[in-house]
């Protein structure tokens, strides 16, 4: 898929004037998508003896009702464009990483370890090497499928997706095993659960009596450097490139096997980042189901901010957002939170199909624009 | 080990390996179906579970096991629908349309299966049906000829496939629409029709092995049934290079391993069981690390079909 819509590339407007026209375009056919989604949606909460309205009104009133959770939105949004910062990365270069689960598994456990094994530092030290260290563990779950993609031309899809159950039975290893709480050992509960994380390597809480951490800041910042990184440096122009047309950067001598797997492993970095937030920003301990499926939702987020670092800051607050009040929902209407998961298939399903669509739109618009340039001009 | 591997335990293992290899062996070939026409369908581990849910769920209001097939495959159907529509008359990216499917299926089959059954409940699945004569025959026997209908016919499957793909007009056709689709288009073949009977054949044969999952080889159904045996099953159609005498190599090789790996459980061997459960992914990864580079698939997978851009 040519990430870069042809308006991109062809803008035959001299000045450069803020492209509002083209802005509108690529937010529509995301923007419809989730409508169509919450369409079938309402179906679906007929079908199950529910009221749409009612269930969707509970949803609103359960992100913008009340201070918790609206910041709850922040919270689930966070590792959201964490993760879908790498997916956009590897996107770029063309590599459709499906192995966000494993590395936010990766960067979690790596977290809980480090910052166990080092609780004696002070928090300065700590929090920020347990966030390299996370970050180094994601990246590691990326390198594998990455060099087996640039070495041995091994299928990303299907390596991730292997990845992500070899990490999931690892931590399920681990957090019964060495990891597992002393404390639960000791009144034989066995939760498999690790010890609480020190205090200091706790995120600090932006709002207090909130769940709120600064790990939404680091996020942010993330983004934007991702978006210099990837638009403003030599490697971010050259993953691009491998992205768009691997036969001309061959041509132009870039190693595309690198930058290929380079792009896979940044993603896991980016999503092993989410996992080390998790855990030292919201859970302060591993636990089971420390995902929460951020890996596959982070790609719809990824989908649906058009693939690009800046689109995601808003798409990950929406989908954070559409998660808390999946919750809500389905505490208050007794409708299981599945139902959030099938819808955000579709989303997927609509976003890609409706891309078709949006790019010949954009064809027609550059080709009606160069039309009016070679008019105007003598 | 020795005196853990007898004669006895040895039998065991087979038969559950010929058993278990079932859902690879549908599911394989109609992805293999599917991409020799040029579409990567990689939501087959979606359309294995909600078609698993589906069978399950008649099977268990009606008793009766067919009827649980019949919809099994018609959910598969219905998914395959849905992936062509996408994946051929939107052209949208395979990769990626594949993995809605998937959080589709994995959806929807929880949602349903959570609102409709609640709880884990078993139903009497298809029994084993001795072959007269072959099954008496000393431990090939009991191994291969004692076995239930959609064990057998999943094995049938094999030369089947490999007729129609070889020595049949259709075979051919799908082929070419996989090789070059241009070529295809302008000997009056519909590149977009081969590509929606291939994707369709393709995923009722997944919604085959979802259903003969929850039907003939555990007889339950909960959520994440599959634990991502859809997704083995792409990765067997690369090792046995787009081959049904390929595919039934690397699907017996899996489900052998998963055989050992349930029955060292069960004979108490002390390997921690998410190690033994973690086997069957590595093996995929070393699989295709050692296979993908030597094997050549169709030359226009992946690759959506536009008349004139050629």
């Amino acid at each position: 898929m040519p990430p870069d819509s042809a308006s991109d590339t062809l803008r035959p407007t001299r000045k450069p004037v803020f492209d509002w026209q083209g802005l509108l375009l690529r937010a529509a056919s995301p923007l419809l998508a989730i409508l169509v989604a919450l369409l079938v949606g309402a179906i679906m909460l007929l079908l199950l003896g529910a009221n749409p309205l009612a269930a969707y009104a509970t949803m609103v009133r359960g992100v913008f009702g009340s201070m918790s959770g609206f910041t709850q939105s922040l919270v689930k949004a966070t590792p959201l464009l964490l993760v879908g910062l790498g997916i956009c990365i590897a996107f770029r270069a063309s590599m459709i990483n499906i192995g966000g689960e494993g590395q936010i598994i990766a960067g979690a456990l790596m977290a809980t370890w480090f910052s166990l094994q080092f609780r004696t530092w002070p928090g300065w030290l700590l929090i920020p090497a347990t966030l390299v260290m996370g970050f180094l563990a994601g990246a590691f779950w990326g390198f594998i499928p990455g060099v087996l993609k640039a070495r041995l031309n091994v299928n990303e899809i299907l390596s991730t997706v292997m990845m992500n159950a070899i990490a999931l039975q690892l931590m399920n290893l681990l957090v019964r095993g060495p990891l597992i709480d002393p404390a639960g050992v000791a009144a034989k509960t066995y939760l498999p659960q690790s010890e609480r994380l020190p205090q200091q390597v706790w995120l600090g809480r932006l709002v207090p009596q909130t769940l709120l951490h600064s790990g939404v800041i680091i996020a942010v910042l993330l983004a934007v450097m991702v978006y210099v990184f990837l638009w403003r440096t030599t490697i971010g122009y050259r993953i691009r490139a491998v992205g768009l047309s691997p036969d001309a950067s061959r041509y132009a001598g870039i190693p595309v096997p690198f930058y290929q797997a380079l792009s896979l492993t940044l993603a896991g970095g980016f999503a092993g980042l989410a996992g080390v937030i998790e855990v030292i920003g919201v859970q302060h301990r591993l636990l089971e189901g420390i995902t929460s499926g951020y890996g596959f939702s982070g790609i719809v987020a990824a989908l649906f901010g058009g693939l690009h670092p800046l689109g995601l800051i808003p798409a990950s607050w929406l989908f954070g957002s559409l998660l808390v009040g999946a919750d809500m929902m389905q505490r208050a209407v007794q409708v299981p939170s599945a139902l959030i998961d099938t819808l955000l298939g579709l989303v997927v399903l609509l976003v890609v199909g409706s891309q078709m669509w949006s790019r010949r739109l954009a064809t027609r618009r550059v080709i009606a624009l160069a039309r009016k340039n070679a008019e105007a001009q003598p | 080990m020795s005196e853990i591997i007898t004669s006895a335990v040895l039998i065991g293992i087979l038969t559950s390996a010929i058993r278990l290899a079932t859902p690879y062996l549908y599911a394989a070939i109609g992805e293999a179906i599917s991409e020799i026409s040029g579409v990567v369908n990689l939501g087959v581990d979606g359309i294995m579970l909600l078609s698993a849910y589906g069978a399950f769920f008649v099977a268990l209001n009606t008793g009766n096991l067919w009827l649980g097939l019949l919809t099994g495959a018609l959910v598969g159907v219905a998914m395959g629908l849905l992936m062509a529509f996408i994946s051929v008359t939107l052209k949208a990216e395979q990769g990626i349309s594949g993995i809605g499917l998937y959080m589709f299926g994995l959806g929807l089959s929880s949602l349903l299966f959570k609102t409709t059954i609640g709880t884990v409940k078993t139903v009497v699945g298809f029994q084993p049906v001795r072959i007269p004569l072959l099954s008496d025959l000393p431990f090939l026997g009991e191994v291969l000829f004692d076995q239930s209908l959609p064990v057998y016919s999943a094995f049938l499957l094999v030369p089947l496939a490999w007729f129609i793909l070889e020595k049949t007009t259709w075979g051919l056709r799908l082929k070419a629409v996989g090789q070059t689709p241009a070529a295809a288009d302008s000997l009056g073949v519909s590149v977009d029709r081969v590509r929606y009977i291939a994707v369709c054949v393709g995923s009722m044969l997944a919604g085959l092995a979802g259903a003969s999952l929850s039907l003939a080889l555990v007889n339950l159904f909960q959520e994440n049934l599959t634990a991502g045996q859809g997704f083995i099953a792409v990765a067997l159609v690369y090792f046995g290079g787009w081959r049904p005498l390929g595919i039934l190599l690397g699907a017996l090789l899996f489900s052998t391993v998963n055989a050992f790996q349930l029955w060292m459980q069960v004979l108490g061997v002390a390997i921690p069981s998410d190690v033994a459960v973690m086997l069957p992914y590595l093996l995929t990864i070393v699989v295709l690390a050692f296979t993908v580079s030597r094997v050549r698939g169709p030359a226009a997978l992946n690759k959506p079909f536009e008349r004139g851009e050629h």
